[in-house]
């Protein structure tokens, strides 16, 4: 069976047209519908590693073929690192969407939430796919307005403030992105990535072209909430109904904020050494600064929201290190292995946190607060929500046999080998501080004394909220594989040649 | 390149009402302020002095026509624009339902 990109993004359109439509007369059809959906794109997704598909799958939208060498229609491009990110996506979209079904009994408009939720998926999974930077910010304002109303959804006073922030900062984002496309489009007079990466390296550095990566990574680093472009993340992220803040900080700051950046700086633009620095600075601040800020929290679900900071800080110093190695003329290898452990921890970022907030939606629903302080000794109610609370715990902090001490060691071995001992040090800092705020997390929730405040609003949680914490459970375990090479070869090694093989991306594509 | 600098100035200017202005519907008026800036900047990308419409007609040969593509990217941009404008005031309405003020110093439930 051939590889066809579109189906990516259709089937999730298809969803997010049909379910309002069909699910205005037929009961319960949203549910099924979406879950459908989701779970075809896991399958199809997985699809892709299984057939063992040899580098990338391009098409042209409309069939029109390049004139002369020069693209003329819209290119979709699926290679290592698209269906990297796209079975991130899938998995944490369909486990959602399961968690969602018992989640959502609170609140009206399922609907709605279900063809919002598919939308943002269709938004995503374009913004992956798209080989051509204007359709890029078109898939982008797609899945971010698609996230605004979800953010709002429970149309309360916290919920509406949170989303008027998040979108106040997220359009001021949408358009710098905007203007260094048109940028892009005059220096170059062409939209498509590969295209532009020919052009443009031809051309070498302008100072145009350097004005233009600057708003680049303020747009994207608003989008991926790197600090100080974080204010609006916490609001957001904590407001939004728990199946939704998995998403968000799970999948939909890595694919239209990190991936975004990284595909356009690796791929689209020649390597630059000073823009690689920067990326440097802002993942170690928000290493660093997230992690900080995360300690005095006792809002359960804003810790986690600024955990996510810190720990996407952690991706964006692995593939900083990488970029910098690269153009330094140090070893590709220590280059592969931090972008390696980069990927690694993305991939495991996206699973141990969308099972965090995962759990912190079970404890709301069955007690109705976010506040640790009135929170405790849940361990005996919910033994299920906090073993999996724990597992994640520490899994995310670094304890060996889960994957997330395999992702981080990698990028610290990276940092030291390429002699970047202050990050690598603090690196290591932050880690204790992660397992610092977690395990404060984990005794406030599940392990004190019950407070008398506290009262249980349900009598137990449904199966199928029950069903998605296990099953993130078992992928976390399953993902340490991800270190063993049998597993690496399918899954990683391909996102991670696309990167390593900067110009490749060209001649891959427009064949120049 | 006047035009264009007069274009990132009007940018400035958008971006300048959403920094200080204390009210909903204000900031919503400067992020349109910035994002017609953009449309005017991809506008003016394409266009050349005494240029035609990109219409081809049989017969003429190498007539001046203004860039198409940049046109067709704000047709779909104002779209966006119109999507997110809308999406804004919607919330803005809301928040004045719950709160009953626009100010923005009012409306400050989430902190830290």
């Amino acid at each position: 069976m051939e590889m066809i990109p579109e189906l990516y993004i259709v089937i999730p359109l298809l969803g997010a047209f049909l379910i309002p439509v069909i699910g205005h007369f037929v009961k319960g059809f949203q549910k099924i519908f979406a879950t459908l959906i989701t779970l075809s794109l896991i399958i199809y997704s997985v699809w892709y590693f299984i057939s063992g598909t040899e580098g990338q799958v391009v098409t042209m939208i409309g069939g029109w073929e390049a004139v002369k060498a020069v693209p003329i229609a819209i290119y979709l491009v699926m290679d290592g690192l698209s269906a990297f990110i796209i079975l991130v996506i899938s998995l944490i979209s369909f486990l959602s969407t399961f968690y969602a079904l018992g989640y959502m009994k609170r609140y009206t408009a399922e609907n709605n939430f279900y063809a919002l939720l598919c939308l943002m998926i269709a938004g995503m999974n374009g913004v992956v796919l798209s080989g051509d930077i204007f359709n890029l910010y078109v898939f982008l304002e797609i899945s971010v307005i698609a996230s605004y109303a979800l953010v709002a959804f429970g149309t309360e006073k916290k919920e509406l403030e949170a989303s008027f922030k998040y979108q106040v900062l997220g359009g001021i984002a949408s358009l710098l992105i905007l203007l260094s496309v048109g940028l892009l489009y005059w220096q170059t007079g062409t939209l498509n990535m590969a295209d532009i990466a020919h052009v443009l390296s031809d051309k070498g550095q302008s100072n145009a072209l350097i004005f233009t990566e600057v708003l680049l990574i303020v747009g994207f680093g608003l989008k991926a909430a790197m600090i100080p472009f974080h204010a609006w993340l916490p609001d957001a992220h904590s407001s939004a109904p728990s199946p939704i803040s998995a998403m968000l900080s799970g999948v939909l700051i890595k694919a239209i904020g990190i991936y975004a950046l990284f595909r356009l700086f690796f791929n689209v633009f020649s390597l630059n050494e000073g823009m690689s620095v920067v990326l440097l600075v802002l993942g170690t601040l928000s290493m660093v600064i997230g992690g900080l800020l995360a300690l005095g929290q006792w809002d359960m679900k804003r810790l986690l929201a600024y955990s996510s900071i810190s720990q996407m800080g952690y991706v964006v110093v692995g593939l900083g290190i990488g970029m910098y190695l690269l153009i330094d003329g140090g070893s590709v290898a220590i280059a592969t292995l931090a972008i390696a452990g980069g990927l690694f921890h993305l991939i495991n970022h996206a699973v141990l946190k969308g099972l965090l907030f995962l759990n912190a939606g079970a404890v709301e629903y069955m007690t109705g607060t976010r506040d640790m302080k009135e929170l405790g000794g849940l361990s005996k109610i919910m033994p299920l929500t906090s073993g999996s609370s724990l597992s994640a715990s520490l899994a995310i902090s670094g304890v060996p046999p889960f994957n997330g001490f395999f992702s981080k060691l990698l990028i610290i071995i990276a940092a030291i080998k390429g002699e970047f001992y202050l990050i690598a040090a603090l690196a290591v800092v932050m880690n204790f501080v992660t397992m610092g705020y977690f395990l404060r997390f984990q005794k406030e929730i599940f392990y004190t004394k019950e407070k008398p405040a506290m009262k249980l609003l349900n009598p137990r949680l449904p199966f199928s909220m029950k069903f998605s914490m296990v099953t993130m459970v078992l992928l976390s375990l399953l993902l340490s594989l991800l270190v063993f090479p049998a597993f690496r070869e399918i899954v990683l090694s391909p996102a991670v040649d696309v990167l390593i093989g900067t110009s490749d991306y060209t001649t891959k594509i427009i064949g120049v | 390149m006047t035009v264009y600098i007069m274009c990132f100035i009007l940018f400035l200017v958008g971006l300048y009402g959403v920094l200080t202005r204390r009210n909903l519907i204000k900031i919503v008026i400067g992020l349109s302020v910035m994002e017609f800036s953009c449309f005017l900047f991809l506008a003016l990308i394409g266009y050349i002095d005494n240029g035609l419409a990109p219409i081809l007609k049989a017969g003429e040969e190498f007539p001046k026509y203004v860039d198409p593509l940049p046109q067709a990217m704000v047709l779909t941009a104002i779209v966006i624009g119109l999507a997110t404008t809308a999406m804004l005031l919607a919330i803005a309405i809301r928040i004045y339902k719950k709160y009953g003020t626009f100010d923005i110093r009012k409306v400050n439930e989430l902190k830290g």
